[in-house]
């Protein structure tokens, strides 16, 4: 990692595509409509792809290609014309329906950023600084989706809240030199199966109460007690 | 010599910018036409609109005082002198030592304050409704610039533009978490203050939905032409103060630090600004092309948006600069 | 020459406390003529003073508690204060003769209020800072309720007795906190406070004098009370009163208590200034009478100066000298560009409401036609308040902004976040100051008369032009000068950060850093005025000259119907309609706004009804939780009446034994 210094193109163009990441996590946490959430997350999936395949350059590591071309197809391509297809099947593209306004959202955002970067920077004052301000960034992200799943009342909202969240851990994953790649196939297989399982949980809901607002399963469990 | 040099540039400025203003609105109408599928008025059409409006008798409303009628020269007295202070082509010219951001948004803000209050002046309801929600977007679009002003100025140590721009010109500075969030708050600024879509409509005579335009309603003859030419210079100069900030690739350097003003760093400054002028044209026109405005009050939402990313890209220098 | 500085100041104030108000209520038009004459007598000697350099000077009197002599004193800092003072109550006084030969009943108390602002800018010992702090309040009590007949003018009255009674509270227990060595200040400067009785003064001067300066939380008795006060009154009441508070926080907290206090005093300054900035700002927007609009932006203008203050006090805490006297010069600057402008502005707030009889926004308009004089002053003050350049308030407000900036150095992370946020507050409060300036002068001043009484304005008599005349002058001055003002303030900032901006300030310019250029207001007013002759030389060649009259086209409306003689009022916009975006915004989160709207079933012939309501949160969160506490407390004692013979004796008994635990435990301790 001697290579990677402050001021020069590898650390620079890291630091500026988790940036955008990170970026795409605000725009993400700020769309009103659906079909523009899922569009922004796959747009935040190909830049994070970007950053794998960066890292790999950088790092010399070939099997970070790999990580970012399943992150690109996956998340990218199939995941989100698959919601495409839910969000048509099931007749959602009306608006994203927000606990919480927009402007609040994104100052607690903001807030939350300021204290992932507060809490990670004293911690890692040993290691690199591309390290360091790459896990403020990918902690930022985590909290960032965290924060979407909690200020959205829509199931399927919430599920690309939690996939961002999982593209914040790749984030992660990428920037720390000699990760290996079985954790990588991992998470992704991970976040499919959430993905097919979630779908099956939206099914199941859409068939039930007509309508993906989790605030119906708690009156389910309120009136079985 | 270098004093002169530095007046001559400043002339050459500032005649540049003032030919040019109605130019690029021409370019980035006829873009915006062919990209819709029409032919579009020539470039030159905002320049005859202007000479034909120059000739006309304007007609003053009733009931109006010297307020209406002095509003907009001061307001294009207030974006000339903007225009005098953003570098275009060349950096240390004649204005330089004035050129403080700080200023240049105040300057931008007194042209804004004529124009609402001669609307204010019309008495009719249009103005009014003009005039309180152009106020109340500067209430907004203020605080987000003032935070990328504070940005760059965390950087270079001042708020002097032409500090700025030169300290970012020697590429010390790398490619930064921090200027692309500060540009993505500048460009929301920017939109908002030029009234483009998605914000306002400059083409548009629907009157709930115009900001700018309901404010310039009573206006005819030459006062309209000076408004009209103001709003065009404004544009200009957003789009310059966005290229020598975030793009200054090819600007001709200060004098002073060694690099003589060679003609060819003068011609390679005005090709790299027209090149830029022209790109951020075939941006613009794609935006409002693809864009539907937003609803008055989602537009403090975007403000905001950009107030926060004006805050971040504060907060990722502190990470990345280590100022503690 | 320059010894007699200090003697002439204290001759002034003891002919307008003493003889002032005898020789008015014998000859109520001498309250004026006086005034004018030892408030321009004193604004040239203090002038002469600071030019030659402001050293400082003591003078003991014999009027002090017990038979001690009592000291007043005179430096740098006094000067400067009493310079602002001098003249705007100079201009004050003037325009105080304007009054149709029907002189005010409270007449005789406005040389007292001069007097014991005067009083307390000289002090130089504990009693005397006292004495004058109350005079100053008292007299400005009775000038405030001059219009007693008015219910709303008797409840601000009240409300801001009691306000004066408490910040007076404050500033006596911290005083006696703070002279426990001698009540000179010489004595409280060689024991400055330490730990815990530091932090007592500090509380104490903050809540209770800053209430007095008009920050936020206890600020919510400044909007009715500076409304209610005659013109004149209420000009000096904003204009140097609140900094008569102001310079009471600088002495007792800057000087007196030394430069060895921790960086976190700052935090109370900083945060009360943003909160007030804010507020201050959003309420001017939102207000619906003129003299409100100007005193809620009182209260935004103090806000900024604290967070001067604060800025400063945290640099010195922290060794960054020069930043402390750029923060401390911003807040000094704005002090007089503040007080200056704003006894312009109530000056014409007067005038309006002299000329039309009203001072709601909804019943004036069009008033640049018939009152053209005070018109133009107050749109020159408007872009004073409103932060144009080159006007007065841009430069105090750039020199606030480069001082935030310079700021970051303070401290790690998290202060810098901290710094971010004040940055942006700054910036929105001076926006919706600016909006607030917009909507005042668009609404009242342009346009078309909304009523009878403001189609039938007339304008200001001459004392008050010529008095708006020689402010408009001097802020004019300031804003072209700015390097002036803090080379006035100069030696100010030497004594209190013990650095020079001498390096900083050239003639033209101010700058924060010196290898960087700064701001240069004649300059840019110059690259102004040369566009507008450029703009009218190229108009006179190519355009035609010359314009026609016509009816407004309104999008097609046309001229109004005649039997509407000030058009039709419905169609203009009004002050509420203005405020409405920004209502709706920002009203909501930080006013409580609500809007309702009744509307009638088709059929049914009562009017529609629309009502706006807005709540400040020091109003909802302090003041409206302490009338409760009063309203419990009242009825407990209510009920205590109405006890039994055995329950009284309960009552006692009790209380009898808890005192004696309280004693024995005492002892144990």
């Amino acid at each position: 990692m001697e290579r990677i210094v402050f001021g020069t193109l590898p650390y620079d163009l890291a630091h500026l595509l988790g940036g955008v990441t990170l970026l795409l996590s605000f725009a993400l946490l700020s769309q009103r409509r659906i079909a523009a959430t899922i569009n922004t997350y796959a747009c935040q999936a190909a830049v994070l792809a970007l950053a794998a395949c960066w890292q790999g350059y950088v790092q010399n590591a070939p099997h970070l290609y790999v990580t970012g071309i399943i992150t690109f197809a996956a998340k990218g391509m199939i995941i989100p014309v698959a919601l495409h297809r839910l969000v048509r099947r099931l007749k959602l593209a009306g608006g994203v329906d927000a606990a919480l306004g927009i402007f609040p959202g994104m100052a607690l955002g903001v807030a939350m950023v300021a204290l992932s970067i507060m809490v990670v920077l004293p911690t890692t004052v040993q290691s690199q600084a591309l390290t360091r301000e790459d896990l403020a960034l990918a902690l930022s992200v985590v909290m960032l989706g965290l924060l979407m799943m909690i200020t959205r009342k829509s199931a399927l909202t919430q599920v690309i809240g939690f996939m961002s969240l999982e593209n914040g851990l790749i984030l992660a994953a990428v920037s720390v030199d000699g990760m290996p790649l079985v954790v990588e196939l991992s998470v992704a297989v991970l976040v499919l199966v959430a993905f097919v399982v979630f779908g099956a949980f939206f099914l199941r809901l859409r068939a039930q109460f007509d309508s993906l607002d989790v605030t119906h399963l708690d009156r389910v469990g309120s009136a079985h007690r | 010599m270098s004093a002169i040099a530095s007046f001559l540039t400043l002339v050459l400025h500032l005649a540049l910018m003032l030919a040019a203003a109605p130019l690029v609105l021409g370019l980035t109408k006829r873009i915006k036409a062919r990209m819709v599928g029409r032919i579009g008025p020539p470039v030159m059409q905002p320049w005859r609109d202007l000479a034909r409006m120059v000739r006309k008798q304007p007609v003053v409303a009733d009931g109006t005082s010297f307020v209406f009628r002095a509003a907009p020269f001061v307001n294009l007295a207030a974006i000339v002198a903007a225009a005098t202070l953003v570098p275009s082509f060349a950096l240390g010219m004649a204005s330089a030592p004035m050129a403080d951001l700080l200023v240049i948004a105040g300057l931008l803000a007194l042209g804004r304050a004529a124009l609402a209050l001669a609307a204010m002046d019309t008495g009719t309801a249009f103005g009014g409704i003009g005039a309180s929600r152009e106020m109340m977007f500067s209430v907004f679009a203020e605080p987000a610039f003032f935070l990328v002003v504070f940005t760059l100025a965390l950087l270079a140590g001042t708020t002097n533009l032409d500090a700025v721009a030169s300290l970012i010109t020697t590429g010390a500075l790398g490619l930064r978490i921090s200027m692309a969030l500060a540009l993505v708050a500048t460009l929301i600024v920017a939109l908002v203050e030029c009234s483009r879509i998605p914000v306002d409509n400059p083409a548009t005579h629907l009157e709930l939905t115009m900001v700018h335009e309901a404010m310039v309603l009573e206006y005819s003859g030459r006062y309209l032409a000076l408004i009209e030419f103001a709003s065009a210079l404004k544009l200009l100069v957003w789009m310059s103060l966005i290229g020598v900030i975030f793009a200054p690739f090819g600007i001709a350097p200060r004098d002073g630090d060694g690099a003589n003003l060679a003609p060819w760093l003068w011609a390679v400054g005005l090709a790299a600004w027209a090149i830029k002028i022209g790109l951020m044209s075939v941006g613009l026109s794609a935006l409002e092309t693809t864009r539907a405005k937003l609803r008055v009050f989602r537009v403090p939402e975007m403000l905001g948006m950009a107030l926060l990313l004006g805050l971040l890209a504060a907060i990722f220098l502190f990470v990345s600069q280590g100022f503690a | 020459m320059n010894g007699l500085a200090l003697p002439v100041l204290a001759l002034i104030v003891a002919v307008l406390i003493a003889v002032g108000p005898v020789v008015s209520v014998m000859r109520p038009k001498f309250a004026g003529w006086g005034s004018f004459a030892m408030c321009a007598i004193g604004a040239v000697a203090v002038m002469a003073y600071l030019i030659a350099g402001a050293p400082p000077q003591l003078l003991s009197v014999p009027f002090g508690l017990a038979g001690q002599p009592s000291v007043l004193a005179l430096d740098g800092v006094s000067g400067l204060f009493l310079l602002v003072l001098m003249m705007a109550g100079t201009a004050a006084s003037a325009a105080s003769l304007d009054d149709q030969g029907h002189p005010l009943p409270t007449a005789p108390a406005f040389p007292v209020f001069l007097g014991g602002m005067a009083l307390t800018l000289l002090a130089g010992d504990a009693f005397a800072l006292v004495a004058g702090f109350e005079l100053m309040s008292l007299a400005s009590f009775t000038l405030v309720v001059t219009n007693h007949r008015d219910a709303g003018v008797r409840a601000a009255g009240l409300l801001y007795l009691g306000m004066a009674g408490f910040a007076a509270l404050c500033l006596i227990a911290a005083l006696a906190l703070l002279a426990a060595h001698g009540m000179s200040f010489a004595a409280i400067r060689a024991h400055p406070p330490e730990g815990l009785r530091a932090m007592a003064v500090l509380a104490l001067v903050v809540v209770g004098v800053g209430s007095k300066a008009g920050l936020v939380p206890l600020h919510i008795w400044l909007p009715p009370a500076h409304a209610a006060a005659p013109g004149h009154a209420s000009a000096m009441m904003s204009g140097a009163m609140t900094k008569v508070a102001l310079y009471v926080i600088i002495r007792l907290v800057f000087d007196l208590s030394g430069p060895a206090q921790p960086i976190w005093w700052s935090l109370p300054l900083l945060a009360m200034g943003l909160a007030s900035a804010i507020l201050g700002a959003l309420r001017a927007n939102i207000e619906t009478d003129v003299k409100s609009i100007l005193a809620c932006s009182t209260v935004e203008n103090v806000g900024l100066i604290t967070i001067g203050l604060g800025l400063a006090m945290a640099a010195r805490a922290a060794d960054l000298s020069v930043l402390a006297s750029l923060a401390l010069g911003a807040a000094l600057l704005h002090i007089c560009a503040h007080a200056i402008f704003k006894t312009l502005l109530f000056l014409s707030a007067g005038a309006i409401q002299h000329g039309t009889g009203t001072r709601m926004l909804a019943r004036l308009g069009g008033l640049v036609q018939r009152m053209p004089i005070t018109a133009s002053a107050m749109l020159l003050g408007a872009a004073c308040l409103a932060g144009l350049p080159p006007s007065a308030g841009f430069a105090s407000e750039w020199m606030l902004f480069q001082s935030v900036l310079g700021a970051v150095r303070l401290g790690g992370i998290g202060p810098q976040i901290l710094v971010c946020v004040l940055a942006a507050g700054l910036a929105l409060a001076t926006a919706l100051a600016a909006s607030a300036a917009v909507r005042l002068v668009g609404v009242a001043l342009l346009g078309r008369p909304r009523s009878q009484l403001a189609a039938t304005a007339h304008e200001a008599g001459p004392p008050v032009r010529w008095a708006l005349l020689l402010l408009a002058l001097v802020i004019v001055m300031i804003g072209l000068f700015p390097a002036a003002v803090l080379g006035l303030a100069d030696p100010a900032l030497r004594i209190l950060t013990n650095t020079s901006l001498n390096t900083h300030v050239g003639v033209l310019t101010v700058s924060p850093a010196i290898r960087f250029p700064g701001y240069v207001p004649l300059g840019v007013a110059a690259l102004l005025a040369l566009a507008a002759i450029g703009i009218a030389a190229v108009l006179r060649a190519r355009a035609v000259a010359g314009h026609r009259a016509g009816p407004a086209w309104d999008c097609g409306f046309g001229a109004s119907p005649t039997w509407l003689p000030f058009g039709d009022p419905l169609t203009q916009y009004s002050g509420g309609g203005f405020a409405q975006p920004l209502r709706r915004v920002l009203g909501g989160p930080l006013l409580s706004a609500t809007t309702t709207l009744d509307m009638p079933q088709p059929g049914d012939t009562r009017p529609a009804v629309y009502t706006e309501t807005a709540q400040d949160p020091s109003e909802l969160y302090i003041f409206a939780p302490l009338a409760n506490v009063r309203a419990t407390v009242s009825g407990l004692a209510d009920r205590m009446q109405f006890l039994t013979v055995r329950q009284i004796l309960t009552v006692m008994v009790t209380a009898l034994v808890v005192f004696m635990a309280l004693v024995a435990l005492m002892e144990q301790l």
